[in-house]
């Protein structure tokens, strides 16, 4: 289980680098999308279930979509189409294909192990009683935040007049 | 703790890790997407770093506070993202440092 947790981090970290090096937005954020599945793989091996679930579902799902649909709409264009066919040769699969093939290869891995030990694993009936309990309140803050942040983006996207004499 | 868990510092060195990663990111790439995206990095990282702490001692509060941080980086990101979609439409270009001399 501590291998599962040196190569996830090892497969998280390079995605990162990767991520943050690369010229084309799109490729950035595919590889941050694999970064963020490592980090989940990470949280399963820390004994967390629960945040390995919400990464995968929260930050890989709907925040990384959030980023590609506006990649989309920013930069559409048959110059970067034509540029995209000129560059999608067989060479640049190397390197994605051998992340993604040691993260499969570790998966199946320690799924084939079969389950360890869960004595310590915080699941969702602690985490439910501990977000029901003392941290109540600050739950209802998180979604103050969430409404604040809704109204702002949707301020920010309106097309009539700008913001400048509101 | 898990019997077979990693150890909690080198849980945090990878945190350490993935934050620096992150910073380069930000300091280096100058343009407001690529900007955003490290910054998701180093938010993920120390969402690493306090689930690694959570889990030292087998307490939920550790995902508990990975949580918020998982719900301040999605309002963030939308209003950063709703931000570059106004910038573009405005500006026609995400360029951080050409963006930087429009000041009006």
């Amino acid at each position: 289980m501590s291998l599962a947790f040196y190569v996830a981090g090892g497969v998280a970290a390079l995605a990162a680098l990767l991520a943050v090096t690369r010229a084309n937005a799109v490729h950035s954020l595919l590889y941050l999308i694999l970064s963020l599945l490592a980090i989940a793989v990470v949280f399963l091996t820390l004994g967390a279930p629960f945040a390995a679930a919400l990464q995968v579902i929260i930050n890989a799902g709907a925040i990384m979509v959030m980023f590609v649909f506006v990649i989309m709409l920013i930069n559409p264009g048959p110059r970067s189409v034509r540029r995209e066919k000129r560059r999608l040769g067989l060479r640049v699969w190397i390197v994605p294909g051998l992340i993604g093939a040691v993260l499969f290869a570790e998966l199946v891995y320690v799924i084939g192990l079969g389950r360890q030990s869960a004595a310590a694993d915080v699941g969702p009936e602690e985490m439910a009683l501990a977000l029901f309990g003392p941290y109540g309140a600050a739950i209802e803050l998180v979604s103050l935040l969430l409404l604040a942040g809704l109204l702002g983006a949707y301020h920010l996207a309106r097309r009539e007049t700008p913001g400048k004499g509101e | 703790m898990l019997a077979n868990a990693p150890s909690p510092e080198h849980a945090l060195a990878f945190a350490v890790i993935l934050f620096a990663i992150g910073l380069a990111g930000v300091l280096a790439r100058r343009d407001f997407i690529y900007m955003l995206l490290s910054v998701e990095i180093m938010l993920s990282a120390a969402g690493v770093a306090f689930v690694a702490a959570g889990a030292r001692w087998a307490q939920p509060d550790g995902q508990i506070m990975f949580i918020f941080i998982l719900s301040m980086a999605a309002a963030e990101i939308a209003v950063g993202l709703a931000l570059a979609i106004r910038l573009f439409h405005m500006f026609h270009t995400l360029d951080v440092d050409v963006l930087r001399q429009m000041r009006d």
